[in-house]
């Protein structure tokens, strides 16, 4: 069937604005929104710039905003969209080119949350144990890709940049719910300041955004009550 | 630009963030240069597992595993770099647990471990559970705890630079030259020791369960300035990809229980393996799948497949375990593994061959291992030689953990006692050059065009059989697809993310490392792991008991030299199961 592509396109050598312009593609109804945007790119317009790495959604290079929502193109079916389909980069980070946005200010806010494994006893001989129940508590933030989805689909990141944003702050949740951490109190610190967790409004966004299936809203309430707890 | 670091390590896979964080440790200035943000690497798509003796589930030890891994590679593996490992990898995991790593968990609490394709007790026995896992994501979860580690370790990482060019002069490795695809910059890069860690080319086939972005660039690289490839003829396809995507399910699928049938429904590996059935090594049954759709067995419409059933595993088992790969099959076949069998056919996988590297992952030039000053390689671009002619399931993830730490101190080591070497803007030169004569190019061939060219091509003469007319024939198509080659053009003449400047580049990478392939195929007169010559069925230690080294002495010529196979504990013996 024919498919009406709409990609919002951004060249800093050239535009002042991004654009949009259209293409139309043969497509199955099968066919992955990456598929159509490669036929773009290797049929009709090698300019077309996009990210993309695995190709079955594991890799979270191609978010992207499709039909108005965030997800990876390749995780995205054309039978699921209809005849038109727009694509638009992801909202919230500078365009660089096209679909391409700077991640920068992403992983900053990852890195702020100290995003690893904190525990200074020495480890014993063999693995540290944890039973299946503790290892179950953090799962859910095990399965982020860092696809920057749920945080460029929350309106508070839109108008405060300076928002750590749900990615970072389930990053945080992975590892202050893992009962071999012991540096939740080092990562409250970001996580209680001014650009922390008490920005977030509950919009709900961030969860729907999510193409892990992440209950990424839940994930920040609990931390929000961890560091409410922690005071008393 | 130019920048300078003791260590630098092309690649942020899993091997590259490994021999990253353990040259760090041990003091030198590390920094990363990778074409992909590191937590994009293709390590993330690893599903099942590592394999490792911890002996969580029942009695295993280090021989036992060593055992398979030789047994599973053909006795190609050298069997001093089995032995590394398989004691080394035990200790790996253990540290990987230590720095955080999501590890499922048994009822006492230590890591869980499940069952995979040719891993066994007693010297081939029984399956033995042997492969730690995290969920069916264990790939991503070390993927994710090393680039955690090397945030904690306050590396530097150049994200979204291509290496273009490895600077080799006197013999020894002096720096690198990576294209930054935000600005279109080339940077020149001053390194004491660099280690190549930039993955497999599953691309060069069409049906792959390789990500975009594998496309051999740096074995190509090293390969054009005359360093060899080793062991390029050794392939694999991993029996179990998506029907038609290639898009991988994961081994653990029938290490948990899962069962291949074919179009009349029978279980057909109890012909092939039967002692271990459909837990046999991957050539084995990728051939046995084969064979059942060549001679009329196979499923659907066309015949043209097989089916993975898991129909009779408990539904908790296949949500809890498997939950990664039940979503691709519901999302991209619809098809729900929990209710019907899914269809499955093999799927371009992982090289056993590559660059030629010592224990240490110090790069070799030829058949007396003299090494390459200041060069390292680890992961899946390397070739040590611990898979041989076939990689069993579990041991590319602990490859990347043994060698990329073993890279890395010695990389370390040897930069402290190193200078840095005297570079020039001249030595942009060679790429500046190659990437502009692709953007004013004005013929007329078309990078997708070829490229798909290629893959079927490659497909159709040089997958999992093969025979010296076929190999012979896709010898003249790279010929011919090398010289139009030299004719493509790019409408994208700009500077910032010019992706496909980039995918041209990476064309041609493709082609060398097809090259290689296909002349070391077609020069292998036997049958031996996952290179099935039709025309020379029979294994022949006699004569190809020895490493393959190709060297590339002009477009559309190879030269073979031959590196004895290290022995030791185990006798090559005939390999059944
Ligand atoms: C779908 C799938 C499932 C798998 N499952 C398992 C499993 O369960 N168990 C197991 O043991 N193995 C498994 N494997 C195999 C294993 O995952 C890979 O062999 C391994 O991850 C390779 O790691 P690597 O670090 O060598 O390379 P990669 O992870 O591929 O990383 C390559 C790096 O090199 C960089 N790079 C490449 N070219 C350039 C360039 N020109 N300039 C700069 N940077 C460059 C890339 O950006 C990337 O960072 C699986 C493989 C696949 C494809
Ligand atoms: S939580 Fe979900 S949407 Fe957010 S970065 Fe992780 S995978 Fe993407
Ligand atoms: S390409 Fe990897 S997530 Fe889409």
């Amino acid at each position: 069937m024919q498919v009406t592509l709409k990609i919002l396109r951004f060249d800093p050598a050239k535009d002042q604005r991004p654009h949009w312009q259209t293409y139309q593609v043969e497509a199955e109804p099968t066919d992955r929104v990456l598929d159509l945007l490669h036929k773009v790119k290797w049929e009709q317009d090698g300019t077309l710039a996009f990210r993309r790495s695995c190709g079955h959604g594991i890799c979270g290079s191609d978010a992207m905003l499709i039909n108005g929502r965030n997800r990876l193109a390749c995780k995205t079916l054309v039978k699921d969209l209809g005849k038109v389909i727009t694509v638009e980069p992801i909202r919230g980070l500078p365009v660089e080119k096209d679909l391409i946005v700077d991640m920068e200010p992403f992983f900053a806010a990852y890195r702020a949350v100290k995003p690893f494994l904190i525990n200074e006893e020495p480890p014993p001989q063999r693995e540290r144990l944890q039973s299946p129940e503790e290892r179950e508590r953090f799962d859910h933030g095990t399965k982020c890709i860092l696809c920057a989805s749920c945080t460029t689909s929350c309106p508070v990141f839109w108008v405060n940049g300076t928002y750590l944003g749900p990615a970072a702050i389930v990053q945080a949740h992975r590892f202050i719910f893992d009962s071999r951490d012991r540096g939740k109190r080092e990562r409250f610190k970001a996580l209680g300041s001014g650009s922390g967790v008490w920005r977030c409004r509950t919009a709900y966004n961030c969860t729907e955004a999510c193409p892990r299936e992440i209950p990424v809203t839940q994930l920040i309430e609990e931390v929000k009550r961890e560091i409410l707890f922690d005071r008393f | 630009m130019a920048h300078r670091h003791e260590v630098i390590v092309v690649g942020a896979g899993g091997a590259g963030l490994a021999t990253a964080l353990y040259a760090a440790r041990e003091g030198a200035d590390v920094a990363v240069v990778s074409k992909l943000y590191p937590t994009r690497s293709h390590t993330g798509a690893a599903q099942g597992g590592i394999g490792a003796a911890l002996g969580n589930v029942e009695e295993d030890h280090w021989e036992w595993h060593m055992f398979d891994t030789v047994k599973g590679g053909d006795y190609l593996t050298d069997q001093d770099a089995a032995e590394v490992f398989a004691k080394e990898v035990i200790e790996a995991v253990i540290e990987l647990e230590h720095m955080g790593l999501p590890f499922d968990r048994l009822p006492n609490g230590k890591i869980a471990q499940r069952r995979f394709g040719g891993h066994t007790k007693d010297w081939g026995k029984a399956p033995v559970h042997r492969a730690a896992h995290a969920a069916d994501r264990t790939g991503h979860m070390i993927l994710q705890t090393l680039y955690q580690q090397c945030v904690k370790h306050n590396i530097t990482f150049y994200n979204e630079f291509h290496v273009t060019d490895v600077i080799l002069e006197d013999g020894v490795a002096k720096g690198l030259v990576a294209l930054e695809l935000a600005t279109g910059e080339l940077h020149l890069f001053q390194a004491k020791a660099i280690v190549i860690a930039s993955g497999g080319f599953g691309r060069i086939y069409k049906v792959t369960s390789n990500a975009y972005t594998l496309t051999g660039d740096l074995q190509a690289i090293l390969y054009r300035k005359g360093l060899p490839l080793e062991d390029m003829e050794f392939y694999q396809f991993h029996p179990t990809g998506l029907y038609p995507l290639g898009i991988l399910l994961t081994e653990g699928a029938r290490g948990e229980g899962g069962i291949l049938r074919n179009g009349l429904g029978e279980r057909f590996m109890e012909r092939y393996a039967p002692t271990i059935k459909d837990l046999a090594p991957r050539d084995v049954v990728a051939r046995a799948m084969y064979l059942e759709v060549r001679e009329g067995r196979g499923a659907g419409p066309k015949k043209d497949h097989v089916l993975l059933d898991l129909t009779h595993l408990p539904p908790e088992v296949i949500e809890k375990k498997l939950p990664d790969i039940t979503e691709f099959s519901r999302i991209y076949l619809g098809v729900d593994p929990l209710k019907e069998p899914v269809p499955v056919m093999p799927t371009a996988h992982y090289a056993m061959g590559g660059i030629p590297t010592t224990l240490w992952g110090q790069v070799i030039q030829d058949e007396k291992n003299t090494v390459v000053p200041g060069l390292y390689a680890a992961g899946e671009a390397a070739c040590v030689s611990l898979h041989g002619a076939n990689r069993l399931g579990t041991n590319s993830l602990g490859d990347l953990v043994v060698f990329g730490r073993r890279a890395g101190i010695h990389a370390a080591r040897f930069a402290k006692d190193a200078d840095y070497h005297e570079l020039t803007e001249e030595h942009l030169g060679p790429s500046r050059e190659r990437i502009e004569r692709i953007k004013n190019s004005t013929g007329k061939e078309k990078v997708a065009v070829l490229r798909a060219e290629l893959q079927q091509s490659m497909m159709d003469h040089a997958s999992v059989f093969r025979t010296g007319e076929l190999l012979q024939k896709q010898v003249e198509i790279l010929k011919e697809l090398m010289d139009r080659y030299k004719r493509i053009s790019i409408d994208d003449k700009g500077d910032a993310y010019n992706t496909e400047l980039v995918e041209a580049l990476e064309l041609g990478y493709l082609l060398e490392v097809s090259e290689a392939l296909v002349h070391s195929a077609l020069n292998r007169t036997e049958s031996r792991g996952a290179h099935a010559r039709e025309d020379y069925p029979e294994r022949d230690d006699q004569n190809w008991l020895k490493h393959t080294l190709a060297y590339k002495v002009a477009d559309g010529k190879v030269a073979f030299r031959y590196k004895p196979v290290v022995l030791g504990r185990f006798e090559p013996k005939a390999r059944t199961y």
